[in-house]
């Protein structure tokens, strides 16, 4: 699961109002390289939770820097949007699991997959 | 060919288990097919050009239509409810995140998040309640009220699916509409029953031009082959058969009717039902 992915991510359960940002117990983290693409890591920046992303790689160790909040005139700083493009798409969640801010229920993940089957009544 | 329906067998994650998946990354004619259809889905998108875009794949599979977005420089995400074919997308190291899901429970991601959505030969096996708790219409909903949600402003859905009957493609259109989405059915080859293939093009939050069909050039009879639907009512034509009231086509026909009764109606003449000024 991409950290990109994850800033997606809500808890689609019944009755639950604040399923996102999903909290992130990782026990097995890769890191792959993925061709850069400026524009769109810089379409996307706009779309981001970006407090989210911030405490989603912290929670992997993987801060490396980047601001806490997002710096003005982004789209061109080059530097500044590689880093993004790494913490977006390159560092991936193998194993682990997902839990949900308000009800404390628990999403597996498992060979970089998470499991949002929900039971019945769910 | 065999005419049983997957979706009538077992449930798809039942169905879709290990043998039926490796089909998916062996068996050539099958992986020709969902590729060529993934390639018209994403033609029907029409995504703006050379623009990178995030879309969402709906029962992805073993990844197949996701390698062609892939190939076209899309990033994705797919969901798929059978563990055994989402093994052979890892396998086959696919480059959309890939996440296990029921698309009847809802699609679990942000308001505004994809630009735009495909689904091949996956909407169909929602219309079947595989569980005694399931109903169809419901879960039909959830998906795409759910879908329609996450989709930005003006993306596009476009579902390749084979609707068993009229009534099924009614469920499904309703629920679609239901859920504010405008759009209609694409049909392509429409009079081959071998290279028939029915495409469902959703628009969130706008209305946009339905595409056309693909024709062979044997027929050349312009046989329209789309079905329009929208959130507007038709104001031409009445749902029961009838002419819209005080049209001309009305006026006429009730002349007709009191002629038929024997009343003394006054001849038709080129100003019969000619539309009168508002003050009239």
């Amino acid at each position: 699961m991409k950290l990109l992915t994850h800033n997606m991510l809500t808890s689609h359960v019944k009755g639950v109002v604040k399923g996102y940002p999903l909290v992130i117990k990782a026990t097995e983290v890769k890191v792959n390289e993925l061709e850069f693409n400026a524009q769109f890591v810089s379409r996307m920046i706009p779309k981001l939770e970006w407090s989210a992303l911030i405490q989603a790689a912290e929670w992997l160790g993987q801060s490396q820097d980047l601001p806490s909040t997002l710096i003005p005139n982004y789209e061109n700083d080059e530097e500044f949007l590689r880093k993004v493009h790494r913490i977006l798409l390159e560092v991936e969640v193998i194993e682990g699991c997902l839990q949900c801010p308000e009800s404390g229920r628990e999403f597996p993940i498992s060979k970089g997959v998470p499991n949002m089957l929900l039971d019945e009544g769910e | 060919m065999s005419c049983r329906r997957p979706e009538h067998m077992a449930p798809p994650e039942v169905y879709y288990n290990e043998e039926e998946a490796k089909k998916y990354s062996q068996n050539s004619r099958i992986m020709e097919i969902q590729t060529q259809m993934s390639e018209r889905a994403v033609e029907l998108l029409s995504l703006p050009e050379d623009q990178a875009c995030y879309l969402l794949d709906v029962g992805c599979g073993s990844g197949l239509s996701g390698d062609h977005l892939s190939e076209v420089g899309h990033y994705w995400v797919g969901v798929d409810i059978s563990t055994a074919m989402l093994d052979v997308a890892l396998r086959r190291e696919v480059e959309g995140d890939l996440v296990l899901a029921d698309m009847g429970q809802g699609m679990p991601f942000r308001p505004g998040t994809f630009d735009g959505c495909v689904s091949i030969s996956a909407l169909q096996w929602l219309c079947n309640a595989d569980k005694k708790t399931h109903s169809p219409p419901k879960r039909l909903y959830r998906f795409f009220s759910s879908l329609y949600s996450t989709l930005a402003r003006g993306a596009r859905a476009v579902f390749q699916i084979y609707p068993e009957n009229s009534e099924q493609l009614e469920l499904i259109t309703a629920q679609a509409m239901k859920a504010g989405f405008t759009g209609g059915l694409v049909v392509d080859y429409p009079n081959s029953s071998k290279a028939k293939k029915f495409f469902l093009c959703l628009f969130a939050g706008v209305s946009g031009v339905l595409p056309k069909g693909l024709e062979s050039e044997a027929t050349g009879r312009g046989v329209s082959s789309q079905a329009q639907f929208t959130a507007q009512r038709s104001r031409f034509k009445n749902m029961r058969g009838k002419s819209v009231k005080k049209s001309k086509d009305w006026v006429v026909e009730k002349k007709e009717r009191r002629r038929r009764q024997g009343k003394d109606v006054r001849a038709d003449t080129k100003y019969t039902g000619r539309h009168r000024r508002p003050h009239f």
